[in-house]
């Protein structure tokens, strides 16, 4: 229901007395507004929908999740196929 | 303000009464006289447009006419990588190329609003000026005409074509065979997405560049690799998905993409990711999209791939007897899904 | 795109989709309540690879959807008026009222705009001091805060010619009327990713525990949503129904705080009505009384809106999972993208125009 997309923080500044950013999606920049995440620094990555940050992205979370997933998939792996049943590549 | 470029400098404003366009200078007197002679004819003067009849005569070679008119409004006038001259010279080179045929004459018309700064209208025609001259073709005739503030946004231009189409080409979007290949001869939605970040109320500061050019030297070579060439398009309005419906429904055929063939540059993807907008559906002013026979498809990639506007080129897909009419695309994860033509313009979206 | 291009990898979310075909032993049913989700789901033609025992039901979360048609029409009213530059995101541009939308308000002659963010809509305001700005804010909760810090901002720098015309939605109590009708079907919920992340997703443990559901906060690229997938199955195999979160880079238990406490102070839970669904108790936000100079509402009275609804839609029947858009007998028929008679045919997340857009080929 809200795309929201994640960025990088580049810039930080104050724009008619609210915390704005400037946040970059591989090399396209637009202006956020970062109220919401005041203690967010640049280089961090965020969460932006119709131009507000909703949340500061937990790199570390994200890195122990696919720790998580690549479990998984070296369990199913053991099992020698792939989705279509067919032997998996070495 | 005008941003002050080295062009600017060799080729100084022409000193005028009036800094901005007035009505009388589409009237026909002395005021359109002054405009034709000090900022039309410097730009494009040649033989033909200095004699300044009604009418262009040109000698004209032997075969088939390929005859192409396109209007240009475009908002901003000057965006990233163009503005509307070269788009207006590029368009309709591009629309008639498309044929296989080598464009000659083009005809200029403008529609400006009262009002427009004569440095604007200045920049925009040695802009066209440089495109015409890098695509090699002449503008031989033109008009001009003023309107009320409010009756127009700054400045129209239509621009019609001519070409000669060569012997033995034949193509047309009810050409596609199964089995054919689908080229396509770069990155896609450059230039709708550097029109779209550009506007006011988007809140980007982009790196996005259009991506408009002239492709009459990249169909040249191609058509040397082989002139086999079914059907041929520069999928502008609407995108990608757009021209391959048009060829689907045209030849009543299906047409099989593979969607991670499809190349889109980051900082496109970037803008396209942030606004909820399809890439398919995004214009392009600099790319085409060939359907060739399989067996000439890898020689015409890598004679495009020599040519500095096709060095993307990529097989992006095939014709096939599947679902006749629509465009499928096979999905990175191995689902298929259809490419419908878009309802309208593609908005920016929240949700 | 770091945080994107690696939760599309095939290589993982094929490994995801051969785990839950060993995981699901049984038919279920799992509504994705997001129309974000919907959309990613279509897009990646992920319920092709899905085996048949997991069936996806989509659910009424799209904003542009269940927007009443009365507030199109009081939108397009108030847009006519001279004085009037409405801004609006551009999703609600196309949506249909009774006998008009936006955009054909602005063909006949009304200045509509369209904004990326709502603080777009409060510089429009400063810098057309004459006019009067009304900004149509739409959206779940995670579209709230912004157009909340919208009203602030345009209150802090004294602009007295900005008003929101407010059409709010919450997500838990249309959760909470899915679950409570009698011909639920649904056994899992993938709850909403980016809802979650302004509201975290304590509300849900109560929603999990009374209709015995299993809820799984769930990201929007193909492996997020396999996750989520898996996660559900899991909890449903194994006879659990607590809140387990997939989205955890971006979901915490409580969420943003900073966005609740905005959006509470500029806007009250209230009752709402859904398009197609009808009036769900506390499931919408008005704007406060005290802050009644910024409602559009009461600065503009509309006269007269007669609301008028195609009567051969049955998007409330596909809003509530109850039968798949191409069950209708108006799909692809008297309803198409191009005349549609609902707004879950009009909005890239509703389920009718995703199911066109994607899936033709199943009437072609």
């Amino acid at each position: 229901m809200c795309l929201a997309i994640p960025g990088k923080v580049v810039e930080i500044f104050q724009e008619n007395g609210l915390l704005m950013g400037h946040v970059d999606y591989s090399g396209t920049v637009n202006k956020i507004c970062l109220e919401y995440v005041a203690e967010i620094v640049v280089g961090q990555y965020t969460v932006v929908h119709a131009g507000f940050a909703l949340s500061v992205l937990d790199e570390e979370e994200a890195r122990q999740s696919f720790a998580t997933w690549q479990e998984l998939i070296q369990a199913v792996a053991a099992q020698g196929t792939d989705i279509f049943g067919n032997p998996l590549e070495k | 303000m005008h941003n002050l470029n080295p062009e600017d400098f060799s080729c100084p404003l022409p000193i005028m009464e009036y800094e901005t366009i007035q009505l009388a200078h589409g009237s026909g007197g002395r005021l359109s006289a002054e405009l034709v002679s000090r900022f039309f004819l410097p730009r494009f003067g040649n033989e033909t447009l200095n004699r300044l009849e009604d009418q262009a005569v040109v000698d004209f070679p032997q075969g088939r006419l390929a005859l192409t008119t396109d209007s240009f409004v475009v908002d901003p006038l000057f965006f990233p990588g163009g503005d509307i001259g070269d788009l207006a010279i590029n368009g309709t080179v591009n629309d008639v190329c498309m044929s296989g045929a080598m464009p000659l004459y083009l005809a200029v018309a403008f529609i400006i609003e009262e009002g427009l700064p004569l440095v604007t209208l200045h920049r925009v025609l040695l802009s066209m000026e440089k495109a015409a001259r890098t695509a090699g073709v002449q503008i031989v005739t033109g008009d001009t005409k003023v309107v009320n503030r409010g009756c127009c946004d700054k400045l129209f231009i239509t621009t019609t074509g001519v070409g000669r189409v060569p012997d033995g080409v034949n193509i047309s979007a009810a050409n596609l065979k199964i089995g054919d290949r689908i080229i396509l001869s770069g990155t896609i939605a450059d230039h709708g997405m550097a029109i779209l970040t550009s506007r006011e109320g988007l809140s980007f500061a982009s790196r996005v560049q259009s991506d408009t050019a002239a492709l009459n030297g990249l169909v040249a070579q191609m058509l040397l690799a082989s002139p086999h060439i079914h059907a041929m398009r520069d999928p502008t309005r609407g995108g990608l998905a757009t021209t391959l419906n048009e060829f689907a429904a045209s030849s009543h055929v299906g047409v099989l993409l593979e969607e991670a063939a499809i190349p889109v540059r980051p900082e496109v993807r970037g803008a396209c990711e942030v606004l909820g907008i399809d890439p398919m559906y995004v214009a392009n002013e600099g790319k085409l999209v060939a359907v060739v026979p399989a067996e000439v498809a890898d020689q015409v990639v890598a004679a495009m791939r020599s040519h500095h506007l096709g060095q993307e080129a990529v097989i992006i897909g095939e014709v096939v007897a599947e679902n006749p009419g629509l465009v499928a695309m096979r999905t990175a994860l191995g689902a298929h899904r259809i490419i419908d033509m878009p309802v309208g313009e593609q908005l920016p979206r929240i949700c | 795109m770091k945080f994107v291009d690696e939760y599309r990898d095939p290589a993982l979310a094929g490994r995801l989709l051969e785990e839950i075909r060993h995981t699901a032993t049984r038919p279920w049913v799992i509504m994705e309540i997001c129309g974000g989700h919907t959309h990613a789901i279509m897009k990646n033609g992920l319920d092709q690879l899905l085996p048949a025992q997991v069936e996806l039901v989509h659910g009424p979360g799209c904003p542009v959807c269940v927007t009443p048609v009365e507030t199109i029409d009081r939108a397009v009213a108030i847009a006519a008026r001279p004085e009037v530059i409405f801004a609006s995101f551009g999703d609600m541009l196309r949506v249909p009222g009774s006998s008009s939308s936006l955009f054909m308000a602005k063909s006949a002659g009304a200045d509509v705009r369209m904004v990326y963010s709502p603080l777009e809509a409060v510089a429009l305001a400063r810098q057309n001091p004459e006019r009067e700005v009304v900004f149509l804010a739409v959206g779940f909760e995670t579209t709230a805060p912004g157009n909340a810090m919208a009203l602030l901002q345009a209150r802090r720098e004294g602009l007295t010619n900005f008003s929101l015309l407010a059409s709010h939605v919450l997500v838990p109590p249309a959760i909470r009327a899915l679950l409570s009708s009698p011909s639920n079907r649904v056994q899992g919920y993938l709850a909403p990713g980016h809802v979650c992340t302004i509201m975290g997703w304590q509300e849900y443990e109560p929603l999990a525990e009374e209709f015995r559901v299993p809820m799984v906060p769930t990201g929007f690229e193909p492996v997020d949503i396999l996750a989520g997938l898996l996660m559900v199955l899991r909890q449903l195999e194994a006879g659990r129904h607590v809140v387990e979160n997939q989205y955890g880079r971006s979901v915490s238990r409580e969420g943003n705080l900073a966005a609740q406490r905005i959006m509470l102070e500029v806007f009250a839970v209230s009752d709402r009505a859904w398009r197609g669904i009808g009036v769900l108790s506390a499931s919408g936000l008005v704007i406060r009384d005290h802050f009644a100079a910024y409602d559009a509402e009461r600065k503009f009275a509309v006269e007269t809106i007669n609301v008028r609804e195609s009567e051969l839609c049955k998007s409330g029947s596909v809003l509530q999972g109850l039968i798949k858009p191409d069950d209708c007998p108006a799909f692809g028929r008297e309803c198409t993208p191009e005349h549609p008679l609902g707004a879950t045919m009009v909005s890239g997340e509703g389920a009718c125009a995703a199911y066109y857009k994607y899936y033709r080929t199943r009437h072609a």
